[in-house]
C-alpha cells in the first residue's frame, strides 16, 4: 500500500477572525463553554473553604480570609455571573433540543435573554445573600 | 436518496462511536443542576462570611449537606464531561490525552474533597 497521505488539518477555532464574523448567536454559544469551564475556579475555592471549615478553626480562619477578601469576592461574584449565564444558556439548549426556537430571530432573542438575564439574576443573588 | 439500509445507519453509533450517550448524560445532569444550583447559591451565599461554628452547623444539617453533596457529584461529572469535549475540540494527540485525564481526575478529587468535608461536618 502507498504511504498514507498525512493531511495537516487546522484545529478549532481557526475559523474565528479570518473566515468567520462573530455574531450574537456564536458569541453566546462560546460564552456557554467559557463560563462552564471557568466555574472550576470558584468551585475549587468553595470546596477548599468547606474543607478548612471541616478541619479546624485555625485552618478555617486562613481559608475564610481568602474567600471573603477582595479576591474571594471577585471569584465568587464572577462565578455567580458565570453559573447563571451557563444555566440560562443550558435551558436554551434544552429548548432547542425540543426542536423549537431555532429561527434566527428567536435564537438572537434567546441570546439576549441569556446575557441580560444572567446579569439580573446575579444582582438578585448578591442582594439576597449579602 | 440514501442507499443505506436502516441497519447500516444504526451500526457503529455514528461518528461519535458512542451514539447519543454523552449528549443524553449531559441533558440529564443539566436538568438536575438547574434545580440544584439556585438552591445551593442561596445556601452557600448565606453561609459565606459567617463565623466558623455557624458554617459547620449549616453544612452539617441535612438539607444543605444533601444539596451540596448532590451538586458536587452531579456538577463535577457534568464539568468533567463538558471540559473533555472542549479539550477534544481544541487539542489532539498526547496533549489531548493528558488534559482529558487531568480534568477527569481533578473533578473526582474536588468531589471527594467536598464530600469528605461534608461528612466531617455532619457527623
Amino acid at each position: 500500500m502507498a504511504e498514507p497521505k498525512r493531511v495537516d488539518r487546522p484545529i478549532s477555532p481557526f475559523m474565528i477572525g479570518p473566515y468567520y464574523r462573530p455574531q450574537l448567536t456564536s458569541i453566546t454559544s462560546i460564552l456557554t463553554r467559557i463560563t462552564g469551564n471557568a466555574l472550576i475556579v470558584g468551585v475549587v475555592l468553595a470546596v477548599w473553604w468547606l474543607l478548612a471549615a471541616a478541619t479546624s478553626a485555625e485552618y478555617f480562619a486562613v481559608a475564610d480570609a481568602v474567600a471573603t477578601s477582595w479576591f474571594g469576592d471577585l471569584v465568587f461574584a464572577g462565578s455567580a455571573l458565570a453559573v447563571w449565564y451557563h444555566l440560562l444558556a443550558g435551558l436554551r439548549h434544552l429548548y432547542w433540543d425540543s426542536g423549537r426556537g431555532l429561527h434566527i430571530e428567536t435564537a438572537e432573542k434567546l441570546g439576549w435573554a441569556c446575557l441580560i438575564g444572567s446579569v439580573v439574576l446575579t444582582v438578585i443573588t448578591i442582594l439576597l445573600v449579602q | 436518496m440514501r442507499y443505506l439500509t436502516l441497519r447500516k445507519r444504526a451500526e457503529g453509533f455514528g461518528s461519535a462511536h458512542t451514539g447519543t450517550e454523552h449528549h443524553w448524560a449531559m441533558t440529564i445532569s443539566s436538568v438536575g443542576l438547574t434545580f440544584l444550583v439556585p438552591v445551593w447559591l442561596y445556601i452557600f451565599g448565606k453561609a459565606l462570611g459567617q463565623p466558623h461554628d455557624v458554617v459547620v452547623a449549616t453544612f452539617g444539617s441535612p438539607f444543605p449537606a444533601i444539596v451540596t453533596a448532590l451538586l458536587l457529584v452531579v456538577g463535577m461529572r457534568h464539568f468533567a464531561m463538558g471540559a473533555t469535549v472542549m479539550i477534544e475540540d481544541y487539542t489532539r494527540g498526547t496533549t489531548r490525552k493528558a488534559l482529558v485525564i487531568g480534568v477527569t481526575l481533578l473533578a473526582w478529587v474536588v468531589a471527594a474533597t467536598g464530600l469528605f468535608a461534608l461528612a466531617r461536618m455532619a457527623l
